[in-house]
């Protein structure tokens, strides 16, 4: 490719704290993921259901920080952010009639 | 984004299709609507996983006596817990916690390089680019020895039709599951190349914007947030 065919384009400084929270988002997911291995090791496998429960809150938490800030959902348009949001709420369905499904195969057998 | 849409804003008038009505240019909207119906496909994945697990035996022993059997679900920390290298050595989940490591760090790269798609910094998309690249093969190598450690296990291992570790299902569900989400980091990666060789090459410095980043970008940590599901429903819990 022929440098002289270039066209000269003007680069826009950098926003530092936009980048700063950036890498803050990775942080916190982190942090999440190592609270998550506090949590495996640290709670012992009697309480099942708390932990259980622990990991999908931190589960939810960190797919709202990917979807939100990575992929940058919260900025755009109301209609594109609900029309993600909402078709989500089949695979809640989805999860519960399966899982409901399966604990009655466990009492037949 | 401003800058974005208006780099994708035709001449056209509203009623001639001139407008975005969701403020998103075509590509990046069903790039959207394709992670939608992505997330179904993973969904009904785990999903499964969870009505097969739940159809099986329990264990109802203490994780220090748990031995493995055919006869319930294993604990997956007392079958990952393997770490390359350490041979003998017991380090429940930490493999797989470098790997989500590697891929929460590839997110950020490559929300770096949509950024500085923004600002028409050539250099600095080439550089993040090609962090996302790499962290997405570092990705890739460790899932690959993971597969190796899960198949040979400790002499019987496991394939789809019998597995050491526990019922078969156990096994069936690791190969779909973690193989269904490698090939989207394998394209991933694939379509990162991409991207880079036409940012190298200036294709995008020529079109005037570096949209096609943002639409891979959400591509990619997509396989970033599929992974966070997987890393807990199969893993910890």
């Amino acid at each position: 490719m022929a440098h002289a065919e270039e066209i000269e384009v003007q680069v826009i400084p950098a926003d530092k704290a936009k980048i700063k929270k950036l890498w803050m988002t990775a942080l916190i997911l982190l942090i999440i993921t190592i609270v998550e291995f506090a949590v495996a090791f640290g709670v012992p496998h009697e309480y099942k259901d708390a932990r259980v429960w622990i990991f999908i809150i931190m589960t939810i938490v960190k797919a709202a920080y990917i979807v939100g800030e990575f992929m940058h959902l919260r900025y755009e348009s109301k209609v594109l952010l609900w029309s993600i949001l909402i078709p989500t709420l089949f695979i809640i369905w989805m999860l519960t009639a399966f899982i409901y499904e399966g604990m009655a195969i466990s009492t037949v057998r | 984004m401003s800058s974005t849409s208006a780099a994708t804003a035709s001449e056209r008038s509203a009623w001639d299709g001139g407008a975005s009505p969701m403020g998103a240019s075509y590509g990046k909207l069903m790039m959207w609507f394709f992670l939608l119906s992505d997330a179904f496909t993973f969904s009904a994945l785990l999903i499964t996983y969870g009505l097969v697990r739940s159809a099986h035996g329990v264990y109802e022993g203490t994780v220090d006596a748990f031995k493995f059997s055919q006869e319930y679900w294993p604990i997956p920390e007392k079958v990952f817990e393997a770490i390359p290298f350490f041979h003998g050595l017991e380090a429940p989940l930490v493999f797989v916690g470098i790997m989500t490591f590697i891929l929460i760090m590839s997110s950020v790269t490559m929300v770096l390089a949509v950024e500085a798609g923004h600002r028409m910094d050539r250099v600095a998309v080439e550089k993040w680019m090609l962090w996302t690249i790499v962290g997405g093969i570092a990705f890739l190598g460790c899932q690959a020895w993971e597969w190796s450690h899960f198949i040979h296990g400790s002499g019987v291992g496991a394939s789809l039709t019998h597995n050491e570790y526990g019922p078969p299902d156990f096994a069936d569900f690791f190969f779909f599951i973690t193989g269904f989400h490698g090939f989207h980091v394998f394209s991933g990666v694939c379509f990162n190349f991409l991207i880079y060789y036409n940012t190298v090459t200036g294709v995008y410095q020529r079109r005037g914007h570096y949209e096609m980043v943002e639409k891979v970008g959400l591509y990619w940590h997509f396989v970033d947030l599929v992974w966070v599901f997987v890393f807990t429903f199969f893993y910890l819990v």
